[in-house]
């Protein structure tokens, strides 16, 4: 292995993962080709398109304009680690798909995890918040309305589980 | 697995010096770079997908893509070389290293001086670059004009841009040496016909090929197209070097690679009667194909055709010119050409609206096909070869509907009025349109129920996104009497289903759709005969419902659909003359023709009169796609054919330097609709269902994104009082910065 290498100590949706990494390699690739966690998905590698956003630290962030050792000692959640067990989705991805808010479903993870944060801190949206709050997230097939309607609807179902 | 890289083009013209790769082979961790001459005899152009329609007098110069540059480079990002390597990263880092010395030539980027003799030439041997010369016609253009009260002509530029899905292209190519096997997993729209070129170009049988398109992460068209350098040069390496290949598109280059739509410029006249009736239409436009024309005319085609839309144009005289440029491959992206032919009429009627003192909306009425004239036909050729001809429509009901959703009449004649004393700039546009949809030439389906009494559906097109699963588990399941969610469907792999042509054209729910209606019906009849047997009754006594068949009548005397699969299948005993085993049936649909769905959309918009920037406040779209299988994923196929149609009216534009340089390729500076640029949408359908195939249906993916272009600049003129300055938006796309310019030239 090259000397340019990093060991490093990340959490991942609740397991810690060492591995050695060289430091030019992105979060992104660290999180699908270290990792296999494939659900993070790549769209641009620039910090637009918002497909590769994860949870880092409780803030979402997006992947790709990190590198894998600027994880060493934090904890991240993927899309992966979204749903509360095997057999059961998260309220967001329940909506998601109540209101056909995928198509392709490539936008989705980012979309989701984005949302996941969003409602965190907001959690009785009304439309314009949570139109500004996904704009960083860019859908290219479902026109965002269903997106919208379903981070509305899983807001409400959230909002009466609390106590 | 190895991972590719490519070495690009990095100017639009240039003659090839030499190509000196040792230094990028010595590269550590670099397996193998091959370059055009390692292709050997495999090196060829791509085929020529779709061939010119039978169009009397047609010109063509048939110039495909070529897998690895040889002899001359025609676009920035044409691929040169390829570097397979243990990672992408050392891949890359390969790329640097290999020398590509090249002789510049001027870039062919401007469409009129391109046509002109002494223009560079993209392809030697095409003086004038001329890729293409077509001309259609219906009726007596000339002479229509000649008695015609008004005439209007204007020049219209449309830019449609690149499709730009979330997911860029990408593919694994794997050989199997031992079975002597290929697998493909690749982001394709048409997996059966890439197995089959696939097999004739590396000189295998296409039983030797697996093509698997699994989800893929949008399309939109581009991803149609076959055969894009990497699909061949990915496949050819894994076999050469008898490890699986792997390919990913980064986006930067997704803005090179992957084909684009791009320009049309038209100059273009209406002859009206005196009261606002079109009497004819003579069009004449140049069509940027790009270094190369794979796609045949189908673009432009849909241009010259579409342009028609839903109005009585008894005399019609087309001409398009494509040209070959020093720019990336254009090939159909959603709408594909249709969006360039619906703004040319309805800018023409809007000139015509205004110039005769009648409403807009009033004129586009008055130039309807009527109700009772379907089938109604056009009299040219369509891209599906066949006569332009309407199967069915009804025009009015779709406007009303419009103009009632909108509040059209109330917002000119209140609330306009009431808004504008207040200083605000709103206006508001209707626009009208056709699309052509469901085109052959067939799909297939193999529907199956199975020993535990669920339904495989199996086809051949491909799947990005468009609710393949559901729509297709509903047509069986209605068929079939069982749940929806106990029928599987399998899309995109070549080894399930071995025919089929791809998902493009609005075409997947009408042709495929069929194809699972008219094969569930067979099952469904294979079904009852095994059951009546079963009983020892009549087919007339038995019911077919909830996963199984019961005895009219007779409570309790029922047999489940797994249980017949099982029977139909049996370990002894005889399988009588002239029946099949199984509960099975592959049953092919193939329409005659395309159907014609048709609709208005509707808009009311605020414009910023100092930054031009806008907003959105009303949207509405009313649709007529005939017989709907799923209001949800319509509506979801709609709404995104929107926000792409505003991307392509406000945000969107590919902006090229002289040097055939593309200024803008990153999603920061090409700019998609957020979800604060694409606003609510209203959606209502009307139903004319298409006499063409048994359910009725017409296509519904590309609707949403034609009339967008028309609809924003009439709008726009609308809000901002461009009348009454004598400035009208005549090109697409607008922006902020176009809309400032337009508004402030010295005139």
């Amino acid at each position: 292995m090259s000397t340019d290498s990093h060991d490093v100590a990340v959490t991942v949706n609740g397991t810690l993962y060492r591995r050695s990494v060289e430091s030019r390699v992105l979060l992104s690739d660290f999180l699908r080709h270290d990792l296999l966690l494939a659900g993070t998905h790549v769209g641009c590698e620039h910090g637009v398109c918002g497909a590769c956003t994860v949870v880092f630290d409780g803030v979402a962030v997006r992947s790709c304009l990190m590198f894998a050792a600027q994880a060493d000692g934090h904890a991240i959640t993927t899309v992966e680690g979204l749903a509360p067990d095997p057999d059961h989705l998260h309220p967001l991805q329940e909506a998601m798909r109540d209101c056909h808010g995928l198509q392709c479903g490539y936008c989705t993870p980012g979309v989701l995890m984005t949302m996941k944060t969003f409602l965190d801190e907001t959690p009785a949206p009304d439309e314009g918040q949570i139109r500004e709050a996904l704009s960083g997230n860019l859908c290219r097939c479902t026109g965002y309305q269903n997106i919208v309607d379903a981070v509305m609807l899983a807001a409400e179902r959230l909002r009466g589980r609390s106590p | 697995m190895l991972h590719a890289a490519f070495l690009r083009s990095n100017v639009a013209h240039a003659r090839i010096r030499s190509i000196d790769a040792a230094a990028a082979r010595a590269h550590p961790g670099v397996v193998a770079v091959f370059t055009a001459a390692d292709l050997g005899s495999q090196w060829a152009p791509g085929p020529l997908l779709v061939p010119p329609p039978p169009i009397a007098g047609a010109v063509f110069n048939q110039h495909t893509q070529v897998p690895l540059a040889k002899d001359k480079v025609r676009y920035v990002g044409e691929p040169i070389a390829v570097v397979l390597a243990h990672s992408r990263y050392i891949a890359e880092d390969a790329l640097a290293d290999i020398a590509f010395e090249y002789d510049p030539l001027p870039a062919v980027v401007d469409l009129e001086s391109a046509i002109e003799d002494a223009s560079a030439r993209v392809h030697d041997e095409v003086r004038g670059n001329i890729a293409a010369h077509v001309r259609q016609s219906r009726g007596n253009y000339t002479a229509a004009r000649g008695r015609a009260a008004h005439v209007i002509a204007r020049r219209f530029l449309y830019d449609h841009g690149a499709s730009s899905p979330i997911e860029t292209r990408g593919m694994v190519a794997h050989w199997d040496a031992r079975a002597n096997h290929l697998t493909m997993w690749d982001t394709t729209q048409a997996p059966v016909f890439l197995r089959n070129g696939l097999a004739a170009m590396l000189g295998l049988s296409e039983r030797q090929v697996r093509v698997i398109a699994p989800f893929v992460g949008g399309g939109f068209g581009p991803k149609i197209m076959l055969f894009y350098p990497e699909e061949v040069v990915v496949p050819w390496a894994a076999m050469k070097l008898g490890r699986p290949v792997k390919w990913i598109e980064d986006r930067l280059e997704h803005f090179f690679a992957t084909t684009h739509e791009r320009g049309q410029i038209h100059d273009a006249e209406m002859a009206l009667s005196p009261d606002g009736k079109i009497l004819g239409i003579k069009d004449v436009f140049l069509h940027d194909t790009g270094a190369y024309n794979p796609y045949g005319l189908t673009v432009p085609i849909n241009s010259q055709c579409t342009l028609l839309g839903p109005y009585v144009v008894p005399n019609y005289d087309s001409t398009f010119t494509a040209v070959f440029t020093n720019k990336p491959i254009v090939t159909p992206y959603r709408g594909a050409g249709r969006q360039h032919g619906v703004f040319v009429i309805e800018r023409l009627l809007d000139v015509a609206a205004r110039g005769l003192n009648v409403d807009r909306a009033e004129i586009r009425r008055r130039n309807f096909i009527p109700a009772d004239a379907f089938p109604y036909n056009n009299e040219i050729i369509y891209q599906d070869f066949t006569a332009l001809t309407y199967d069915s429509g009804n025009y009015e009901p779709i406007l009303d509907k419009a103009l009632t959703m909108i509040g059209y009449r109330e917002f000119l004649d209140k609330e306009q009025p009431r808004l504008r004393a207040r200083g605000r700039h709103v206006g508001i546009g209707v626009a009208c349109y056709v699309e052509g949809t469901g085109i052959g030439p067939y799909e297939g389906a193999k529907v199956q129920v199975q020993a535990n009494g669920k339904v495989s559906v199996a086809t051949g097109i491909g799947t990005q996104g468009q609710g393949h699963f559901t729509s297709f588990a509903q047509i069986a399941a209605d068929q079939l009497g069982v749940e929806v969610s106990n029928v599987d469907v399998v899309t995109g792999d070549t080894d399930q289903f071995y025919w089929g042509a791809g998902t493009f054209a609005s075409r997947g729910a009408v042709v495929t759709g069929n194809a699972v209606n008219e094969a569930a019906k067979v099952v469904r009849r294979k079904i009852l005969k095994l059951a009546a047997e079963h009983f020892e009754c009549a087919e007339d006594d038995l019911e077919i419902g909830a996963g199984a068949v019961s005895v009219l009548g007779v409570p309790g005397k029922a047999v489940t659909l797994g249980e017949l699969a099982l029977k139909a299948n049996p370990m002894r005993g005889a399988v009588r003359p002239g029946t099949e085993p199984g509960l099975e049936s592959t049953q092919y649909f193939g329409p005659p023709s395309g159907a014609t769905a048709a609709g208005v959309h509707a808009m009311i918009v605020e414009v910023d009169p100092q930054t031009f920037t806008l907003e959105v406040l009303k949207y509405v779209v009313v649709h007529d796609c005939g017989t709907v299988i799923n209001p949800l994923i319509l509506s979801g196929q709609i709404h995104g054919g929107v926000a792409q149609g505003i991307g392509n009216a406000f945000y969107e534009q590919l902006v090229f330097d002289d040097e055939g340089q593309l200024l803008n390729a990153s999603l920061a500076d090409y700019l998609l609709p957020s979800a604060l640029e694409v606003p609510r949408m209203e959606i209502a359908h009307t139903v004319t269902v298409s006499p063409l195939n048994p359910l009725g249906i017409k296509g519904a993916g590309e609707a949403g994104a034609i009339p967008v272009g028309p609809l924003f600049a009439q709008a726009l003129e609308d809000a901002l009082g461009l009348a009454e300055q004598k400035v009208e938006l005549n090109e697409i796309p607008l922006s902020p910065n176009r809309l400032f310019a337009l508004t402030t030239k010295p005139r």
